[in-house]
């Protein structure tokens, strides 16, 4: 048996096909949806509780790759290096949960570890290279 | 009312200065007037910190025993190449040189992890770097290769020499493709996905004085932590741009350049940066004083955000292609609301350069002056103003037959 958390990013071209169902269907795997963020007409955003047979499980992460689907996995690793943030706010864009926001009164960027879902889109993004991925 | 800098470096020396920065101004003028602010206030600090490609630093590392002439020869700092065509231990390092193994965009988009910026803020920071070097040898510098560490403290001079800084105003960045792109402005989302800018507005150097008048040659300013002077209008200094009836301009106009003894600099405030499929770069801190010697110049350094207005362009399309065209006009208080509608569409915006350290700086200015650190220097020449007729001008090619 294996079990994880993964984070799911789908092309446009996928967001409305029935892919979760067929890893239930053709890999015999449980899934429980902890989030899901559409963004109409761009990429649909899923994170799941995935498990089931190792074997399985394996077939089924190839599955989504084949069809073009971007797995992560979920880690609470993601932390914001207070001595490198500069706090100019290129990432509060880049990220897809609002975990990066920009506190309007102080100007300063604030990371809600709540929120993040372990993306990582905002490293690359980051100019400072400040928010580090520890796990 | 007028006052001359000598008048308020007298004030500076006695320590009864009046300095705000260019955000506390705002308020002080809303509520006094500028008349009676500008008989109280002398100094108003500005500030910006934002990536500026055209940095580097020169260095003088010293002779080695038997001499080595770089010049004509190769030298990489920590794997970066630097340029050594001057005298035999003169080298310069840019902040976008990458190391010769970087695979740069041939894996898209490229990391640019590490390079002349990350070099410099090391440097700067006190780290050993490791210099290597090949010569072709001559009868008076007969040595052919070198491989040693150097440390800024131990080095003769070690200068940063920036030809284009301190942007007054920049484009802001929006993608109308329907893919992602990379840019010196960020990642542009497709379709109007984000929209990004770059500019201190309000606090921004070169929009509290818009014409030039009291920021020339010569002028000692806030440079990357310590102390440093222009040195020269900036490359593409374009003081003839459309400006608005507040004289700010309302696209790219003016630049600088700038230069100052890297020694005394701090690492926090020359960062290297690295633009995901773009480059590196550094982030530099500048904040330049204003002595209020007139109502003129003070009713400039209280401009708003919402008085400021920058361009919308796509760099899809019409940035690469160098198409004409804007998309429209926002004001930097639009743009620090967090959204701005775009060809009817709302669209989320993004700074660059860091506000909250552009207030820091214009504060550290300010403490420095108070306490009598830090004197105003009279200009030793004015910098091309709209008058001068001076414009950017694109390259005209040629064929080579
Ligand atoms: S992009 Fe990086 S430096 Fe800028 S606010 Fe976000 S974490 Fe901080
Ligand atoms: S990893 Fe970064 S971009 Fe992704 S959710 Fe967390 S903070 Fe946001």
């Amino acid at each position: 048996m294996i079990s994880k958390r993964i984070v799911l990013k789908f092309p446009h071209r996928l967001a409305d096909q029935p892919i979760v169902c067929n890893l239930v269907k053709y890999f015999d795997l449980e899934f429980n949806i902890l989030k899901a963020y559409i963004i109409p007409k761009e990429e649909g955003l899923l994170i799941l509780g995935l498990s089931g047979e190792e074997g399985n499980y394996n077939k089924g992460i190839n599955y989504l790759k084949e069809l073009g689907v971007i797995v992560q996995s979920l880690s609470q690793g993601i932390i914001q290096n207070s001595t490198r943030c500069t706090h100019c706010g290129v990432c509060i864009t880049v990220c897809p949960t609002q975990a990066l926001i920009l506190d309007s009164h102080t100007r300063k960027v604030h990371f809600y570890e709540n929120k993040c879902i372990a993306c990582e889109l905002c490293l690359p993004a980051c100019p400072l290279r400040a928010m580090e991925v520890h796990y | 009312m007028t006052k001359t800098i000598t008048e308020i470096n007298e004030k500076i020396s006695k320590g009864d200065v009046v300095v705000v920065t260019a955000e506390e101004i705002i308020n002080i003028v809303e509520e006094k007037g500028v008349e009676e602010a500008a008989q109280e206030i002398d100094v108003v600090t500005t500030g910006t910190f934002g990536p500026m490609c055209s940095s580097g630093t020169y260095i003088n590392i010293g002779h080695a025993k038997p001499r080595i002439k770089l010049g004509g020869g190769a030298c990489y700092l920590n794997d970066v190449p630097a340029y050594c065509g001057f005298a035999a231990v003169d080298i310069y390092l840019g902040c976008t040189q990458l190391p010769d193994n970087d695979p740069r965009n041939r894996v898209y988009p490229g990391k640019f992890e590490y390079g002349g910026g990350h070099v410099i803020e090391e440097f700067v920071a006190g780290k050993d770097i490791k210099l290597t070097a090949t010569a072709y040898g001559t009868d008076c510098y007969p040595r052919k290769k070198l491989e040693t560490w150097i440390n800024i403290k131990d080095v003769n001079e070690a200068v940063l020499f920036n030809p284009r800084n301190v942007y007054q105003n920049y484009n802001v960045a929006v993608n109308l493709s329907n893919k992602l792109i990379y840019t010196y402005m960020g990642a542009l989302k497709p379709g109007l996905g984000n929209a990004n800018y770059c500019s201190a507005g309000q606090l921004s150097p070169l929009l509290n004085d818009p014409l030039y008048i009291t920021i020339g040659l010569g002028t000692k300013i806030f440079l990357g932590g310590g102390v440093g002077y222009v040195a020269w209008q900036g490359t593409q200094h374009n003081p003839t741009a459309k400006r608005k009836d507040n004289d700010t301009p309302c696209v790219l106009a003016g630049t600088l350049a700038v230069i100052g003894d890297l020694k005394q600099m701090k690492p926090e405030w020359l960062r290297g940066t690295s633009f995901q499929g773009y480059g590196t770069t550094l982030t530099v801190g500048v904040g330049i004083p204003i002595p209020i010697l007139n109502e003129e110049i003070l009713r400039y350094t209280a401009i708003k955000d919402k008085d400021i207005y920058a361009p919308i362009v796509d760099y899809s399309e019409a940035y690469p292609q160098v198409k004409p065209g804007v998309l429209g006009e926002v004001s930097y208080e639009e743009l620090k609301s967090g959204k701005i509608v775009v060809q009817d569409k709302e669209v989320p915006t993004a700074s660059l350069s860091s506000y909250s350290k552009a207030v820091e700086i214009a504060e550290i200015l300010k403490d420095w002056i108070k306490q009598g650190q830090f004197l105003l220097t009279e200009p030793v020449a004015s910098l091309p103003g709209p008058e001068s007729g001076l414009t950017f001008k694109l390259l005209k090619e040629r064929p080579i037959e």
